[in-house]
């Protein structure tokens, strides 16, 4: 046990740079997810099996592959397209894309929610396809979700780390430079697990939190 | 579920097709890879039983132990859902050794794994027991059964038949995530992924075998634990019946 705390606060401020790197990717990539989770939860619906199916197939493609390799495949494949991208670009990339898939799950279970009569509805009045989504069934479907995607949030947010394999200075990253520099691995690698701890209990808490808002809300409607 | 088997068939075939079609050193790679292959499975399949009986464990402790096993087991949930995967990982290779318990990479890889895949699995066992109706719990009270026989015999293998899709879940998030264990240096098929990559550069050849390759070993769990609720739903089923 040889725990060193005057290292360990010698650290702190480069390990709290870092951290702004991990949330930068985080909500980047999350945004990424939120937008392409529904836009394949959106095509999935669709009649024209044409675009359905490709969809689903792209979707459990990706959801049955490790995220890794997926970072990878953006990282090194992409400039052989003549597309250079830089490490955190590719990684929120993979990141978004990864965690897209899961939040077509969760937008197609809101989707499902929102009553036929809506649909019919928005026949009879005439709206086209797209009106009746934007106006009529995306708003009704998202709010019952919000705790679900808050989840995913937060399991992007553990993610995060795996960027340090392409070199994204984030905070596994500087944690394994500082550790490799002086070879005291404890302190930063404890502290990175602590932060990820701290964060991942919170954010839980918040969700909680949402969550009955959005039932007394619901109530209340 | 058919239009999504199909899909999968679809993909697969797809990506089988490109993978033979656009590239001629297909021979090279293939031998390497499925060795890596073999290791992603053994770090799967011992991971899954340390998973298991890690989330029984926990599960249970959390349920009906005395009071300080109680947080131990809570504390233990909390801690490996509330950090990365890879952060264990990393702590377990890089810090452990500092205090005086150097273990090999693979066991570290098992182990680490394992629990985390175990922390999430207990919730899941955690549910399923408690979803089992009161009734049942009442039953076993009236028949004079122990605690542990009204688990073992009544409770459990109800419970268990409820637990088998999360599992499935969980297995393919176990599987996915062996491919962190290349970054403590064992040559799974993620590591020789890279490696071949670095001496070859041949990246979409590479990396698209990789890919299919994952998605034929999840796709074997998939239809492997849809069988086995299959049947355990046709047991219980018979078991109610006599």
């Amino acid at each position: 046990m040889d725990w060193d705390w005057n290292y360990a606060f010698e650290i702190l401020p480069l390990l709290a740079q870092a951290s702004l790197v991990t949330i930068q990717a985080t909500l980047l990539g999350f945004l990424l997810a939120a937008v392409l989770g529904l836009v394949f939860a959106v095509l999935r619906m669709s009649p024209n099996r044409t675009i359905s199916l490709p969809t689903t197939a792209v979707v459990e493609f990706i959801r049955s592959t490790p995220l890794l390799i997926q970072i990878f495949f953006f990282y090194f494949v992409f400039p052989e397209f003549g597309v250079s991208l830089d490490a955190l670009t590719a990684g929120i990339i993979a990141l978004g894309l990864h965690y897209g898939t899961y939040c077509a799950e969760v937008y197609r279970a809101g989707l499902d929610n929102v009553p036929r009569g809506q649909w019919e509805a928005s026949i009879a009045l005439n709206l086209t396809t797209f009106h009746t989504f934007r106006d009529v069934i995306i708003p009704q479907a998202i709010p019952p979700v919000v705790p679900a995607l808050g989840n995913y949030f937060v399991a992007l947010f553990k993610e995060t780390p795996l960027l340090s394999a392409i070199a994204v200075m984030e905070l596994m990253q500087q944690a394994k430079i500082l550790g490799s520099n002086t070879f005291r691995y404890i302190e930063p690698i404890t502290l990175v697990g602590a932060f990820f701890l701290v964060f991942s209990l919170v954010a839980a808490a918040l969700i909680r939190l949402l969550e009955r808002r959005l039932k007394r809300i619901g109530a209340r409607a | 579920m058919a239009p999504r088997w199909i899909a999968v068939c679809v993909i697969v075939s797809f990506a089988a097709g490109l993978a033979v079609a656009s590239f001629a050193g297909f021979r090279e790679f293939i031998p390497g890879l499925l060795q890596g292959a073999l290791v992603t499975i053994e770090i799967a399949l011992a991971g899954a039983v340390v998973a298991v009986i890690a989330a029984f464990g926990a599960a249970m402790a959390r349920m009906y132990g005395p009071l300080p096993v109680r947080w131990l087991a809570v504390a233990y949930v909390e801690l490996f859902r509330g950090t990365s995967a890879l952060v264990q990982l990393f702590w377990m290779f890089f810090v452990l050794p500092h205090f005086g318990v150097t273990l090999e990479p693979m066991t570290v890889a098992i182990t680490a794994l394992g629990l985390n895949v175990g922390a999430y699995g207990s919730e899941v066992v955690r549910g399923a027991v408690q979803a089992v109706p009161r009734g049942q719990w009442e039953a076993t009270i009236a028949l004079n059964m122990t605690r542990g026989e009204a688990l073992r015999r009544i409770i459990l293998p109800q419970a268990l038949v409820a637990m088998i899709p999360p599992w499935g879940n969980l297995f393919i998030e176990l599987l996915k995530s062996t491919a962190l264990v290349s970054l403590i240096t064992i040559s799974d098929l993620a590591f020789r992924a890279q490696q071949m990559n670095q001496t070859t550069f041949r990246t979409v050849e590479i990396f698209t075998i990789v890919l299919v390759i994952y998605l034929a070993i999840a796709a074997v769990i998939t239809t492997g634990m849809r069988a086995l609720e299959q049947k355990a739903a046709g047991a219980v089923a018979r078991g109610r019946v006599h």
